[in-house]
């Protein structure tokens, strides 16, 4: 058994040793670490969270912002009834047909539908944005070293920029972007800027990190699923070990 | 619930297919009965593991391709889709992203076991090639994997990879072009890559089975590095084996577990789920971890075609590794000297990972020069030289007398 243990850690030791070395350099001004429901073991979306988030996505990033990735029906996931979903993808306008006459027509969205985008193309996009194109964020969270970390630095990081900091003409000061020079407009301007439904006091980093835990959830809306049944995997495996070994010892004992 | 006899070819059935097609005979041969040496350590459960590894990779392989779609368009949406909404597709993808890293770990446990205990030295040689041969198509077969998403570093990689190539002078340029089907990296690269990404797990399994049947033919080697040379020496693969094995499994799925459900993503790069975008380069390109310390030899020179030639002499040099090593004992645990620069190695090649790992500027490029200067070193010329020079500690009479100790045969007195 110690030999194995020896094995073991050696092989985790081997494994952590390869990443951490090729993980030193990566976050050069890591963002500042911020509590999650969803961390740890048995982390969680916290559903009244996601669903203020969903409305801070609605209300302000979704002026720019695609969420391509996601279907108005994936919004069940979070709390919302399917009536809900029904008029929230009717707010959109799709592209259908062609039609019998050959047409192609405009419909409301529907709940099977995904997210319509705030811009027909990405040119369409720069166009308007003053030439930056505003990234989709359906991936963010996992996109970014850091995370959903990443996410809220970005959104409470439009701050003076330091004496003698020179920006370029129509960039905005960000802490934590890399660079510190970002051509977002700052996003959350104002406190109560959204009418959070659930009464909850819409402070900017209350939206910052309803908005981020949103797009966790958009990232990887399965974590939930992944810890519990990952729980009982590893359950299984820790019981699966102890009968193997004690079968390993029973077998060999024989040898001795 | 007798063991069969001899043969194991008992039933009716079994003696009739088994005079036609020896199968169960030759299985309850080489599983059941095989004479293994009684001593082997955990260090011994690498090779199951990795070919446990390679049937996890295939099977969810095979799951994966279906709903994958290999264009240059679809592709990076297709494992979005498989991740959000092909049931379990999550489940899926992660055994098989995080099934490449830990295959890798396996196997370079592995390898480092077989340079510890001389498992390369007669006659094991052509054994040791085959697995050098199974290494290098992982090694084919993870980088073109890890171009199928077709995200930022998927892209980027395959650019940077792909380009070493063109360094073969006179033919270089010729064969990027066959490598991409075109002048730049784009859908026909994507799709002979997934072809061959399909093909090559195969062509792996062929390899090893050859591994086993050359493995099988002298035995495993064993800490001690001496020859089995009597009943007293081995026991039978079942059931001291396959129980072994199958705890050591065990032991590595749950550490495997905790990675795929708790830490999916911890050992992939943020930059690879971004689309692949030829007009924007990444910060950095950086290739997964596995590949760091061959990625750190390649950037040891700064001239391209000597980079290329020493990354590929750097896995070159193992396939002579048997013809270099010039002591007549196998294991480290009787090599003073060698035991040393064994760890010296170890050391040396988590260098060249934390090397590949870093751009290469200031102390990054010294470590690099050094650490490659000394692997080269190593395997060319301080493995003939303490063969030679070294005085090996005397070796056991017999696996027997080693492990059993204190019994009939005292520990021999030699040398």
């Amino acid at each position: 058994m110690a030999r194995l243990l020896i094995a073991a850690v050696a092989a985790s030791a081997l494994a952590c040793a390869a990443v951490g070395l090729a993980r030193a350099e990566d976050g050069a001004s890591a963002p500042a670490h911020q509590e999650w429901s969803f961390q740890g073991v048995f982390g969680t979306y916290d559903e009244a969270a996601l669903q203020r988030g969903f409305q801070v996505y609605h209300d302000v990033c979704s002026a720019c912002h695609p969420l391509k990735h996601l279907a108005y029906r994936d919004l069940e996931a979070i709390g919302y009834t399917p009536a809900q979903v029904k008029g929230i993808a009717a707010q959109y306008q799709v592209t259908a047909g062609p039609n019998d006459q050959g047409q192609m027509f405009q419909r409301p969205a529907q709940p099977s539908d995904m997210f319509v985008g705030p811009f027909p193309n990405d040119e369409a996009a720069r166009a308007a944005e003053n030439g930056a194109l505003p990234p989709d964020l359906s991936m963010v969270v996992k996109a970014r070293e850091g995370g959903p970390d990443y996410v809220y630095g970005i959104l409470t990081g439009f701050v003076k920029a330091p004496a003698g900091f020179k920006e370029t003409p129509g960039t905005y000061y960000n802490a934590t972007f890399p660079g510190h020079q970002i051509k977002m407009p700052p996003p959350l301007t104002a406190d109560g800027q959204v009418k959070y439904t659930d009464g909850t006091k819409a402070t900017i980093p209350q939206m910052a990190h309803d908005v981020a835990t949103f797009l966790s959830w958009a990232s990887e809306p399965n974590l939930d699923e992944r810890h519990r049944i990952g729980f009982r995997v590893i359950l299984f495996l820790v019981v699966a070990v102890g009968v193997l070994y004690a079968a390993k010892r029973r077998v060999w004992s024989r040898l001795h | 619930m007798a063991p069969p006899g001899p043969g194991a070819a008992n039933g009716r059935i079994t003696r009739w297919i088994d005079y036609r097609l020896p199968f169960v005979k030759v299985m309850h041969h080489e599983l059941y009965e095989y004479p293994t040496p009684r001593n082997l350590s955990y260090w011994w459960n690498f090779g199951s593991l990795a070919g446990a590894m390679l049937v996890i990779m295939i099977v969810t392989g095979i799951f994966l391709a279906m709903y994958y779609t290999p264009n240059a368009d679809l592709a990076f949406d297709s494992v979005e889709r498989i991740m959000r909404d092909v049931n379990y597709g999550w489940l899926l993808r992660y055994i098989h992203m995080n099934g490449a890293s830990m295959f890798f770990i396996v196997v370079y446990i592995h390898i480092f076991r077989g340079l510890y205990y001389g498992s390369y030295k007669y006659p094991r040689e052509l054994l040791w090639m085959l697995g050098v041969v199974i290494l290098l198509l992982m090694m084919a077969t993870a980088f073109m994997g890890y171009v199928l998403p077709w995200g930022q570093m998927s892209y980027w990689g395959a650019t940077v990879i792909t380009n070493l190539f063109s360094a073969i002078p006179g033919v270089g340029h010729d064969i990027v072009t066959l490598l991409w089907g075109g002048y730049v990296v784009g859908n026909p690269t994507l799709n002979r890559f997934f072809s061959l990404h399909y093909l090559l797990p195969f062509v792996i399994v062929a390899v090893v089975g050859l591994h086993l049947i050359a493995l099988h033919t002298h035995g495993s080697n064993n800490p001690l590095g001496i020859d089995h040379k009597g009943p007293g020496d081995t026991i039978p693969f079942h059931p001291y084996y396959t129980v072994k094995d199958s705890f050591g499994l065990a032991v590595f799925l749950l550490i495997y577990a905790v990675i795929v459900f708790y830490a999916p993503n911890f050992l992939g790069d943020p930059q690879n789920y971004i689309p692949a975008n030829p007009l924007q380069t990444p910060p950095d390109i950086v290739p997964e971890w596995y590949f760091l310390p061959f990625y750190a030899i390649l950037r040891s020179v700064p001239n391209k075609l000597f980079g290329v030639i020493l990354l590929f002499s750097a896995i070159g040099v193992l396939f002579i590794l048997p013809w270099l090593d010039t002591s007549p004992v196998r294991s480290a645990k009787f090599r003073p000297v060698y035991k040393k620069i064994f760890w010296l190695l170890v050391i040396d090649v988590l260098a060249l990972g934390w090397v590949g790992a870093h751009p290469p500027e200031g102390i990054v490029v010294t470590v690099g020069r050094i650490a490659t200067f000394y692997y080269f070193l190593h395997f060319l010329v301080l493995f003939p030289l303490i063969g030679k020079l070294e005085r090996p500690r005397p070796l056991p009479l017999s696996i027997g007398a080693a492990v059993l100790g204190g019994g009939s045969v005292p520990v021999a007195e030699r040398g």
